[in-house]
């Protein structure tokens, strides 16, 4: 049994028919070929698969293609415009974020929604703000840094 | 001279990581690709009495099952241990379990199919009939009387024993010791957990009969060599094996994994390209874990504080078969670490290395040299109390002095350099020490269980002179190879042997260099992590990429300049000995005459084409070194952690943590900072939370994120870093490796500082993980 789900991902209207139990993170990686969208865990704990829909962050692997008909994603792929780099992207650079990378993606997606509802979070806020996203390279302490550097720029 | 190294050049490898463009192996999709998936044991020890597949066989998109038997009627072989310490016994191990499963996740049959959704259906369609026998999960009691036995031909349970130190000096040391303190204690074991699941995905060709072989692997040429030569059969020249960008490792990555021997296997006989990505249960099931010991310890010690006598017994659980280097870990990297940073004669340390129901154990971050710090700094904070002094105080009273290096310790390393004295003076005045201690007799006067703990810790890391590892029981060498190419133009390609998986070696070997080339950053591109694009190397792990991977480039480097030295000289009509070599422009002139030069890309060019080079010297720019090193590095450190303790629930608060380390000298201070925070976190999370937990039937119960406990970004203060630099004198970047020392001192920091905290209840010693419910229970029996 199939079902016909039309989904924006980054700006782009994509209509496709998927089984009901279709991961909104395997429709991405694997239909789409966006695979900036890293799995990390099988129990929605790591926030590797961050991405925003419809502007607020959500696992992708605990949505289903089918929830997200009719909505619209954005992925790390899509974060940056006409080839600028989005704010966190390159503020994760700079300050040294990421080791091995494959939380970064999540991890980003998590903090673009954390600066949307908090333009201007304290440190404390923003350990906090990211409970939900794993990283077992940096320590954390220079993505929060990162993530403080934008709220700086922005405030 | 060094324009590069030393600076915090950012990272050339962000860019894609950042934009969602990383190259891991789960991303590979190539057309007409299979889904592999793995059925697993669910018992810990059973016997496999038969499977029936025929049900999966037939379920559409299923394209082929195949069990462990399939394999080994296929040409697969078993695999090997790589390190065999006298009279070890090393039981048989295929990539799928045959007649008996012996850990939980043990896997028995392969799924291939035209998805991963219907691969993971079919194999809830493949009926196995187990019968269940008796466990054993503890390092200890496997070796007890009636034990049930996890291969009948390791009787009671033992692989192998090993021991190192002497005996009588020690037992010298104990009868004239003032005090004896005597610890029983039990290192937990750990999931390293590193973020990206373990993948692999294969492609045949069966024109040219090439494999090639996508792997999450920290060291790729080890692993192409133990597919040829034990488990797979497909010969060195036809078999190409990249590990891309890989997620994270921590040691759990170096070892040859049976889904590497697997996935290659389906795709040949299938004669379709396959693919295997975990997931995180699979991980937790199946990546080689790490510590596990149940250790017996003493320290003796004379009323001034002097330590006369370490001695040290340990059951180091194997888990169920011997992972590629299980049994170097407890043995070469463990109890040779027992003189820690102290002046010890008397030190004896034995182990016992036991066969369970378990998950195999290997190298996880730090691999063995933490388990020894952590004792020896629990010790030490037991001793110090005992006769009455300050842990600080009672460490410097036993310190190598700085003019005693290189040091010979009593248990086989010969220390490179140090200055432990400056090297806590640095952290005690950066964390201003005595107004902790002042603060902390506040608060206890207001009932705050209020801790500080102190740790001092050495590691061995560059493993390590090949000839050395060798008489220890490796069957292989540590060297590493570095290859530098001039191209006609002069700009530059590195390859390197060393893997990078979070470590940042595009940007650090390339400005290595660049500064010994006199060349640009830009202009030198580092290539690693592919058997048919780099010479034959050894990989990472053991904090080893700088000092033995960065010094094999520094020699081809050095041969490139020779080489250079020669074309120049003969092109000016100079002598080679009248040379100069500018390393900060990459010009070559005349020694005297500066404008009689010619510039690095002049040089590159005449090179190639060799229209007017001296007679002895041959066409082309290019050069390889294979680099052994002299002697491990020893990176050290003086931690200084501070938490409190809630009364009411045993939650722990840490609250400042302060990390001085001496890893020698630095190539780029942000990456450096970055692996030593990092490894600081990861040591925080086995005082704190970690543990992998076995019940009596042997089930892992913590198979999940849910379950098994990694740190999170809220539990952390800023971390307050500083450095010392003794270079180490053996290598010619006086670099000493980075990547694991954080983690090592971090775990005995964090533990004494709690049981610092508890220690006005009268609470001694608690295991790892100190949870708020483990604390607050010893907070209530001290308290009735
Ligand atoms: S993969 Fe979605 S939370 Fe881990
Ligand atoms: S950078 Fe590796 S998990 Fe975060």
């Amino acid at each position: 049994m199939r079902q016909s789900v039309t989904i924006n991902v980054n700006g782009q209207r994509h209509t496709q028919e998927v089984e009901p139990r279709l991961l909104l993170a395997h429709f991405l990686r694997e239909r789409l070929g966006l695979t900036g969208t890293n799995l990390g865990c099988d129990t929605s704990q790591c926030g590797a698969c961050t991405v925003l829909l419809d502007g607020q962050a959500v696992k992708s692997c605990t949505v289903l293609a089918v929830q997200a008909d009719g909505s619209s994603v954005t992925t790390i792929e899509g974060l940056a415009t006409n080839g600028q780099l989005h704010p966190l992207q390159q503020a994760f650079w700079d300050n040294h974020a990421l080791q091995c990378g494959f939380c970064t993606p999540g991890m980003i997606m998590a903090a673009t929604d954390l600066l949307r509802r908090h333009p201007d979070p304290t440190e404390a806020e923003i350990r906090t703000g990211l409970d939900g996203n794993l990283c077992r390279c940096t320590g954390y302490e220079n993505i929060v840094k990162a993530v403080r550097s934008v709220a700086e720029q922005s405030s | 001279m060094a324009r590069y190294v030393g600076t915090p050049m950012k990272r050339r490898e962000d860019p894609r990581f950042i934009q969602g463009k990383g190259n891991y192996v789960a991303n590979i999709q190539l057309p007409g690709m299979v889904s592999l998936a793995i059925k697993r044991s669910i018992h810990a020890h059973a016997h496999i009495r038969r499977i029936d597949t025929s049900r999966a066989k037939a379920l559409p998109g299923v394209v082929g099952v195949f069990t462990g038997q399939d394999l080994i009627d296929g040409g697969v072989g078993k695999l090997p241990c790589g390190w065999n310490v006298p009279d070890i016994k090393v039981p048989a191990r295929w990539p799928l379990a045959v007649d008996r499963a012996r850990h939980v996740g043990d896997g028995l049959a392969v799924v291939a199919a035209e998805s991963a959704y219907i691969a993971a259906d079919a194999l809830d369609l493949i009926e196995v009939d187990y019968q269940p026998l008796p466990v054993v999960v503890d390092a200890r009691k496997a070796t007890e009387p009636g034990a049930p036995l996890v291969h009948d031909d390791v009787p009671g349970n033992v692989s192998y024993t090993w021991a190192i130190g002497d005996k009588a000096a020690m037992e010298q040391g104990f009868a004239a010791a003032d005090h004896v303190v005597d610890l029983e204690l039990i290192n937990q074991r750990l999931i390293p957990n590193a973020l990206e699941p373990r993948a692999a995905a294969a492609q045949w060709n069966p024109f040219s009969e090439e494999m090639v072989l996508w792997t999450t692997s920290q060291n790729p040429h080890p692993i192409r060599l133990l597919l040829s030569a034990f488990t797979l059969g497909i010969p060195e020249h036809k078999l190409r094996v990249i590990s891309p960008d890989v997620g994270g490792g921590f040691g759990s990555k170096i070892f040859h994994y049976p889904e590497e021997i697997i996935t290659p296997w389906v795709a040949r006989r299938l004669n379709r390209p396959a693919k295997w990505v975990g997931t995180r249960s699979e991980a937790s099931m199946t990546d080689s874990q790490g510590r596990d010991h149940v250790t017996h310890c003493r320290m003796a010690v004379l009323n001034d504080g002097t330590i006369t006598g370490i001695h040290v017994q340990t059951w180091s659980n194997q888990g169920a078969y011997l992972s590629t280097f299980a049994p170097l870990i407890p043995t070469a990297l463990y109890l040779t670490l027992l003189s820690g940073l102290y002046k010890v004669s008397g030190i004896y340390g034995e182990m016992w290395g036991t066969l369970t129901n378990t998950v195999p154990v290997d190298a996880y971050r730090g691999a063995g040299r933490p388990e020894a710090a952590y004792l020896l700094e629990r010790l030490a904070d037991l001793a110090a109390a005992r006769v009455g002094q300050d842990p600080i105080e009672f460490r410097r009273k036993n310190f190598i002095p700085k003019d005693e290096f290189p040091y010979q310790t009593p248990v086989a390393f010969a220390y490179d350099s140090g200055d432990y004295h400056h090297l806590f003076d640095r952290v005690v005045e950066m964390a201003d020490y005595p107004a902790m201690r002042q603060a902390q007799t506040q608060a206890r006067q207001q009932g705050r269980l209020v801790g500080i703990g102190v740790a001092g810790c050495i590691e061995a890391s560059g493993p390590a002179p090949s000839r050395v590892a060798g008489a220890l029981g490796s069957a292989v060498g540590f060297w590493e190879s570095g290859a530098i190419r001039v191209h006609p133009s002069g700009k530059v390609t590195a390859m390197t042997g060393s893997h990078a998986h979070g470590q940042g070696h595009e940007t650090t070997f390339a400005q290595v260099v660049a500064d010994e080339l006199g060349v640009a950053f830009e202009d030198v591109e580092i290539v690693h992590g592919d058997t048919a694009r780099v010479p034959f190397g050894m990989g990472s792990y053991g904090s080893r990429s700088a000092a033995v991977g960065g010094s094999a480039l520094v020699s081809s480097a050095r041969k490139i300049r020779q080489k250079a030295i020669k074309i120049a000289a003969h092109q000016l009509e100079a002598a080679d000995e009248d040379m100069v070599y500018d390393q900060a422009t990459g010009k070559v002139y005349v020694r005297g005459a500066p404008d009689r030069s010619k510039s690095f890309a002049e040089i590159a060019l005449a090179a190639y084409t060799a229209h007017n080079l001296p007679d002895e010297v041959e066409a082309g720019l290019e050069e390889t070194a294979f680099y052994d090193p002299a002697n491990f590095t020893f990176p050290n450190s003086a931690h200084i952690a501070q938490v409190e303790i809630d009364r009411e629930t045993g939650e722990i608060a840490l609250q400042r943590y302060v990390a001085v380390d001496d890893v020698g000298k630095v190539i780029n201070p942000m990456i450096v900072h970055g692996q030593l925070v990092g490894g600081i976190v990861q040591g925080v999370g086995q005082a704190l939370w970690e543990q992998a937990v076995y019940d009596e039937a042997g089930q892992l119960l913590t198979t999940n994120l849910m379950e098994y406990a990694l740190p999170r970004a809220r539990e952390f203060p800023a971390i307050e870093h500083g450095r010392i630099e003794t270079p180490s004198p053996h290598n010619p970047l006086g670099v000493k490796g980075v990547g694991e020392m954080g983690t090592i001192a971090a775990t005995p920091a964090v533990v004494n500082a709690v049981l610092d905290a508890l220690a006005p209840l009268g609470v001694h010693h608690l295991d790892m993980p100190l949870t708020p419910q483990k604390v607050w229970q010893a907070m209530q029996a001290a308290q009735a």
